[in-house]
């Protein structure tokens, strides 16, 4: 029997028995041993299996783990292993494990490093971002260079979400190797200088944490920064704002002298002398054009939902606006206090910073900040600040009954610190004092202990403040005094009458007497009092109290606490002459007796505004580490040229960039020198072209951006210079001003359109006619959505103009396009539209604009022009007006007519102009020679149609007399 | 930025953390709790705790604790408003964001927070991006997940991300076109023991629902803009048309959002849509007290009051509550000490009617103050500062959406002190 018992334990513990159930129920195993353990194994086991459902569950199992803060860190080898998954999922909950435990494990975390590697020239830009984020966050020393090269690569990324990943990276590098620092200032040099809104907010984060020191990276971007930040998302938004803050703290002079005299607090401040002043006012104050486009653009931001960006705005205006423009900050600030509860705590703290210092702003809306019993303690306590902050003499009445409101609340914390606010009304304003101490004196009556308590505190300073005619105030307290139990009270009330016993000079003796039966049970600060009145009344009525304080003295003495056994050793050596205290006894009357200076009851805000509002240490009232100080106004502006951005030489053509969505858009040819305020204004509204804000600003833009600068055509090599190359074409002789009317407003309803040759080489085609349509709206309505239909025309091919999403009334906008009229001047007919109706309209060109302009030698030119004979030749005889006869007026006729280059003739009475069909390209030679009075016109050309009806024009311009 | 967040229930249970840096201990959190303890009331814990070597930022909504570690100075607003906004995303995934349904999708949570920040610095936060990213979990989409495998990431970037407009994804497509707007007014008042406005004023929002096909460039246009105070804008909104035209003209998100939110300030009148009578006293003998409260309408526009509470926060020593009601139900918890009297819809011809005793602690000094009353209600068809949408026009789509308009009033904080 015995043996089969034991046979049957050994069974049941048997190990190996355990260890078939692991086996074969893998599930089962977390019935036995630490649960946790034997759970991993099976999660080893799954990330160990072929499937990637099993691998999937044990991941999200394994995230779970991580979640609760479990570890998870020996799964690490298993983890690691499915990097490289197809399973998109499957792999970001691995990454989420690597930077989780990557640091713990350094060794097997470099194991996933090549994997990051390859992935960061993966073609889509999700992944090559996401493998910089990851590679970036693993926290290993030893793949710093790694690092660094990756963010070096991804900042020249053509994806702007992966140059952000790059400037996030830059952050995380520096707080893993300082040393990295100097690199990474030249890669967040580069990225300051990307156009993207996305990457903005990022990289000035990095900037801000790696080296906020270089202001002068900042130089160069200012204006772009400024002009990019309502585009930018609203987190760098709020980072972009306190940089430039504290930047333009650094650049500009200070906005606030002229109005400084009217400030309320600090007028002195800013003047410490007459003299000073008036050199100050000889000067009148004019704000840096950066200045004002700082608040300019960032004021609109006032209406953010993003409550941070809201602070964030009303900092800057705080810091560097003008007073008088302040106010437009106070209504956003006040929307504010309607959102959750935590954002109401920090706003509301920023506010009773700025209600000490300018009352003005806020006392519009004093009501707002009238207290609900629903609201948080902490933000009734700060409700209070502020109200006391905004009392003046006009509004304290108000003030004062809502107060009333207050002290009866259930909340006697709030209770307590309204008494206290009340206490602050009465010293601020005189003409109350009166008033309030009456009230505070019927709260000593109060039921509740903390009313009393703080009612008792507040009045002893009140009456410290008076001139000492409250005597019968005092006489109160002492009656009162058996009632109060709360020790801050009694003390305060021992005291008042110790320094006023002179007022009260029948009960302070009496009161002395009734304490010094309690001595012993009083608290300390009762105790230290109690000896101070002794000490006082010894002085001034030694007759009565003599005795009483010299027992109270001898309790003193013996007291456990040796505060108290020091102060009555010390009072006992001033007041009770004996031999050996010699001279200070004498002025024991004067020591403890002299006036008191009375308490200055101030807010606790007072001298918050050292610190940046908005801020960390601003709420803390005490610098956070990080905080980066703001500087004074300097006292001269720094040069103000080194915002400017350097001239761009400038391009010749616009060159042509092609988006993903297979729009040709071109990207401004102008130098930025002129402003830069202007350009990217233009950018990103081309970028977007969506979210063109006003029209017909940009549209202005466009206009300029196609005109290019003139060139000057290099000196010509005749020999070394090849035929094909001589077609190159060059810039237009004379552009005519003249435009033509495309639809009339009558019939256009009206939106009226004309327009006009540009005569230069098509940026949207090479084979197309440049041209500027100005679209006018001559109606008192809006007109939306002008477009060219799609369904449009006969054969050519246009490039429409991007749709205009809005023309406002007796606006008018200039739009560029192009058609390739096949060197033919056939009609263009395409359909105007706007979101209501459909006009017709052609656009028919004149010969002479189907031409560009070409250079070449006069030795090119007769042998091009010997080529080009017979049948491509056509000529005529016309007799010349004398006035017409000048070489100038023969120049200027031809080109007026016709698109063509003037050749440089050798001879006298010969002319010649070269030009080619701007769609095939074909050489177009005109030559007109002069035999007075007559003139041969002869036109060699392949394209013969196009060759006499050009031949047409020129005989009609060369004998029309005038201009 | 932000370091880490902790997720704690008002038990106390630390039951989600996050690191996006290195990992800080959750011995953090003793700091928070010791705060936590000292405040009682969750609501009085202060936003920003100090300790030795961090910062703690915490928000409390929906009874979780959103803690946040700090290491360095930061805008404290900055951190407050993306956890407001982390929350915001969880319900908007899961319903509603409890306990509960983040434990539940906990992989999801994660997933989400480390697209939300990098390195502490916020990423992703529009909803419209994050649901490319990641799908919200639906009954059908889990179980597809579960017997196929497939996941709930999606494998490209969401276009929204790199375009000019982030809030809106891209190659939206219904077959039924609609915009809905709801412009939700609520009254904010104090009034006084005698009825008389001490403070009133008016917050309203226009929420939306948009489902347009493509991308429709909208414009809303007011019949009295003017009457806007002080507006804020869902970022899609122009603010260039706003200042010069007074129109909201937007490219809006796919799906729910606040397009606007709006301030009618104590300067203008407020109607206020109900008056109170109401009599609450304590008896100094004998542990007793009586109330009496009547309601009855006062500016509705010829609109029916209704859903109307009235809750009162009784002072500690108030026991019980035996009162009769005219109309609807009253409760009151002893535990709580809050007196809820839920009338309903309000009858102009029969005031609805509170009347009877409190009994109160005997020998407890009777309270000083009377406890103030907190009204709700709801008026349907109203925007009670007379608010009026004019039209709304779609550009650069061709279809014809259906549109709508609804107008709520409700009371915010409407409080009557007595």
């Amino acid at each position: 029997q015995i043996q089969s018992s034991i046979f049957n334990q050994r069974k049941a513990h048997s190990p190996g028995h355990v260890c078939k159930n692991i086996l074969h129920v893998p599930v089962s195993g977390l019935l036995f041993g630490p649960w946790f353990l034997c759970r991993n194994e099976d999660l080893k086991e799954m990330l160990e299996s072929n499937k990637e459902s099993l691998k999937l569950e044990a991941m999200k199992r394994i995230v779970g783990l991580i979640a609760k803060g479990k570890n998870a860190s020996e799964l690490f080898p298993a983890v690691v292993k499915n990097v490289a998954s197809k399973n998109i999922e499957l792999k970001k909950l691995v990454y989420v494990y690597l930077v989780r435990y990557a640091e713990e494990q350094q060794d097997l975390a470099l194991l996933s490093i090549s994997t990051f590697q390859r992935a960061l020239k993966d073609p889509n830009q999700l992944i090559r971002a996401s493998a910089l984020r990851v590679l970036s966050s693993i926290r290993v020393p030893i793949i710093v260079p790694i690092m660094m090269l990756a963010i070096k690569e991804a900042a020249t990324d053509l994806s702007p979400y992966v140059r952000k990943t790059a400037a996030h990276a830059i952050q995380k590098l520096y707080s893993l190797d300082p040393d990295q620092k100097e690199h990474l200032i030249e890669v967040i040099e580069k990225l300051l200088k990307d156009k993207s809104t996305l990457v903005a907010g990022s990289v000035v984060m990095a900037f801000e944490e790696v080296c906020p020191d270089r202001i002068d990276l900042i130089h160069k971007n200012y204006r772009k920064l400024c002009n990019l930040l309502v585009d930018v998302e609203e987190w760098g938004q709020v980072v972009i704002i306190h940089m430039l803050t504290r930047y333009a703290r650094t650049q500009f002079v200070s906005p606030w002298r002229e109005d400084a005299v009217f400030d309320e607090n600090s007028a002195k401040a800013f003047y410490d002398s007459e003299e000073e002043r008036r050199v100050d006012q000889s000067k009148p104050y004019i704000m840096d054009p950066d200045h004002r486009l700082l608040l300019r653009n960032t004021k609109p931001l006032l209406q953010s939902r993003n409550t941070a960006v809201v602070m964030a705005v009303s900092q800057l205006y705080w810091h560097l606006a003008p007073k008088h423009e302040l106010s437009i900050i106070t209504k956003s600030l006040v929307r504010l206090l309607r959102s959750h509860r935590e954002v109401q705590y920090i706003v509301l703290q920023n506010i009773a910073t700025m209600s000490i210092q300018r009352k003005g702003m806020f006392e519009p809306f004093m009501k707002s900040f009238y207290v609900r019993s629903t609201d948080a303690t902490h933000i009734k306590t700060l409700k209070l600040e502020i109200l006391t902050n905004l009392a003046n003499e006009a509004n304290i009445s108000t003030i004062l009954r809502e107060f009333q409101t207050y002290v009866k609340s259930q909340d006697k914390a709030f209770a307590a610190a309204t008494i206290q606010a009340i206490g602050c009304c009465a010293t601020n304003i005189s003409e109350v004092t009166d008033t309030c101490l009456n009230g505070l004196v019927l709260l000593l009556s109060n039921r509740d202990e903390t009313v009393v308590a703080e009612s008792v505190v507040v009045i002893k300073k009140l009456l410290q403040t008076q001139p000492s005619q409250h005597s019968d105030i005092i006489k109160h307290m002492a009656k009162l005094f058996d009632n109060i139990t709360v020790p801050m009270a009694r003390a305060s009330i021992l005291w008042l009458m110790g320094e006023y016993c002179e007022h009260v000079p029948k009960i302070a003796p009496d009161v002395l007497r009734k304490m010094a039966k309690t001595f012993t049970d009083e608290e300390d600060i009762v105790k230290l009092q109690i000896v101070n009145l002794a000490a006082k009344l010894y002085l001034t009525n030694s007759k009565q109290t003599k005795l009483l304080t010299q027992y109270i003295l001898n309790l003193g003495k013996y007291d456990q606490n040796y505060d108290i056994r020091d102060r009555t050793r010390f009072i006992r050596q001033l007041i009770v002459p004996n031999e050996k205290s010699g001279a200070l006894s004498k002025y024991a009357r004067r020591i403890l007796m002299a006036p008191k200076p009375a308490p200055v009851l101030q807010s606790a805000f007072k001298d918050r505004d050292r610190f940046q509002l908005g801020t960390l240490s601003h709420t803390l009232n005490s610098q956070a580490s990080g905080y980066l100080e703001l500087s004074d106004w300097p006292a001269v502006a720094p040069d103000q040229s080194v915002r400017n951005v350097e001239v761009v030489e400038p391009v010749r053509l616009p060159c042509i960039y092609l988006q993903k969505n297979g729009n040709a858009v071109k990207v401004e040819s102008r130098s930025e020198s002129e402003s830069g305020s202007e350009s990217s204004s233009s950018e990103s509204s081309s970028e977007s072209g969506s979210e063109l804000d006003s029209d017909s600003d940009s549209g202005t833009d466009q206009k300029k951006n196609t005109k290019p600068k003139p060139v000057q055509s290099k000196p010509f090599d005749a020999v070394s210079w090849p035929v094909c190359v001589s077609l190159q074409a060059s810039s237009p002789v004379f552009v005519p001003e003249t435009s033509h009317e495309l639809l009339h407003r009558m019939t256009g309803k009206g939106l009226s359109a004309q327009y006009r040759f540009t005569r230069q080489p098509c940026i949207y085609g090479n084979s197309m006619v440049s041209l500027q349509l100005t679209l006018s709206n001559s109606t008192d309505q809006a007109l939306e959505n002008i477009h060219i239909s799609e369904k449009s025309s006969t054969g050519q091919n246009i490039h429409r103009f991007n749709a205009i999403e809005r023309l406002e009334p007796q606006a008018s906008v200039t739009v560029s396009m192009g058609v390739d009229f096949n060197d033919s001047t056939q009609a263009a007919n395409f359909q105007l539209c706007t979101k209501e109706d459909e006009f017709s309209v052609s656009i028919q060109p004149a010969v002479g604009e189907l031409l560009l302009p070409i250079t070449m030698s006069e030795a090119d030119f007769t042998k091009e022009q010997g080529k080009l004979v017979g049948m491509n030749e056509s000529s005529a005889t016309i007799t010349m007006t004398p006035e017409n006869v000048s070489s100038q007026s023969v120049n200027r006729k031809v080109v007026s007519v016709a698109n063509l280059g003037v050749i440089p003739s050798g001879q006298e009475n010969i002319y010649r102009f070269s030009g080619k069909t701007v769609s095939s390209g074909s050489l177009v030679l005109v030559s007109v020679v002069l035999k007075d009075p007559d003139a041969v016109i002869t036109i060699n050309t392949e394209k013969t149609v196009m060759g006499s009806m050009l031949l047409r024009q020129v005989k009609t311009a060369l004998t029309n007399s005038g201009p | 930025m932000i370091h880490s967040l902790f997720l704690i229930n008002n038990a106390g249970d630390l039951f989600l953390e996050k690191h996006w840096k290195s990992v800080i201990s959750r011995s953090v959190c003793d700091y928070f709790f010791e705060a936590r303890e000292k405040a009682v009331e969750p609501d009085n814990v202060p936003p920003v705790i100090r300790t030795p070597h961090h910062y703690l930022i915490n928000i409390y909504r929906e009874k979780i604790f959103f803690v946040s570690v700090i290491q360095t100075e930061v805008p404290p607003l900055f951190v407050i408003e993306f956890l407001h906004r982390v929350a915001e995303t969880f319900q908007d995934y899961f319903g509603e964001c409890s306990e509960t349904t983040i434990k539940d999708n906990v992989v999801i949570v994660y997933e989400l927070l480390e697209e939300m920040l990098d390195n502490g610095f916020p990423l992703a936060t529009e909803s419209n991006i994050l649901k490319e990213l990641i799908r919200p979990p639906t009954i059908l989409r889990s179980m597809v997940n579960t017997i196929t495998g497939s996941s709930n990431v999606g494998e490209t970037l969401p276009t929204g991300q790199l375009s000019n407009i982030p809030w809106r994804r891209a190659g939206v497509k219904y077959t039924n076109n609609e915009a809905y707007f709801d412009v939700v007014e609520e009254i904010d008042a104090i009034l006084d023991k005698s009825g008389t406005t001490v403070f009133a004023e008016i917050q309203g929002v226009i929420d939306a629902c948009v489902k347009l096909s493509g991308m429709p460039d909208l414009t809303l246009s007011f019949m009295n803009p003017r009457l806007l105070d002080d507006v804020s804008f869902h970022p899609c909104v122009r603010y260039k048309r706003w200042e010069s035209e007074r129109v909201i003209s937007f490219i809006p998100p796919d799906g729910n959002f606040q397009l606007m939110s709006y301030h009618i300030s104590a300067q203008n009148l407020v109607a206020i849509p109900i008056y109170v009578k109401q009599n609450i006293s304590f008896f100094e003998t004998g542990s007793s007290g009586r109330l009496d409260i009547t309601v009855g309408p006062k500016q509705t526009m010829g609109k029916t009051v209704e859903c109307l509470v009235v809750t009162v926060h009784m002072p500690k020593v108030v026991l019980s509550a035996n009162l009769s009601a005219t109309q609807g139900t009253y409760n009151y918890d002893p535990v709580t000490k809050i007196l809820l009297w839920d009338i309903g819809k309000l009858n102009p011809q029969k005031l609805p009617n509170l009347k009877g005793s409190l009994s109160l602690q005997s020998g407890a000094p009777k309270p000083e103050e009377n406890p103030s009353l907190n009204i709700d209600l709801k008026i349907q068809q109203l925007a009670i500062s007379g608010l009026k949408v004019n039209r709304l026009d779609m550009y650069g789509e061709k279809y014809k959406p259906f549109k709508g308009v609804k107008y709520v009033t409700k009371a915010g904080k409407f409080q009557v002190r007595t």
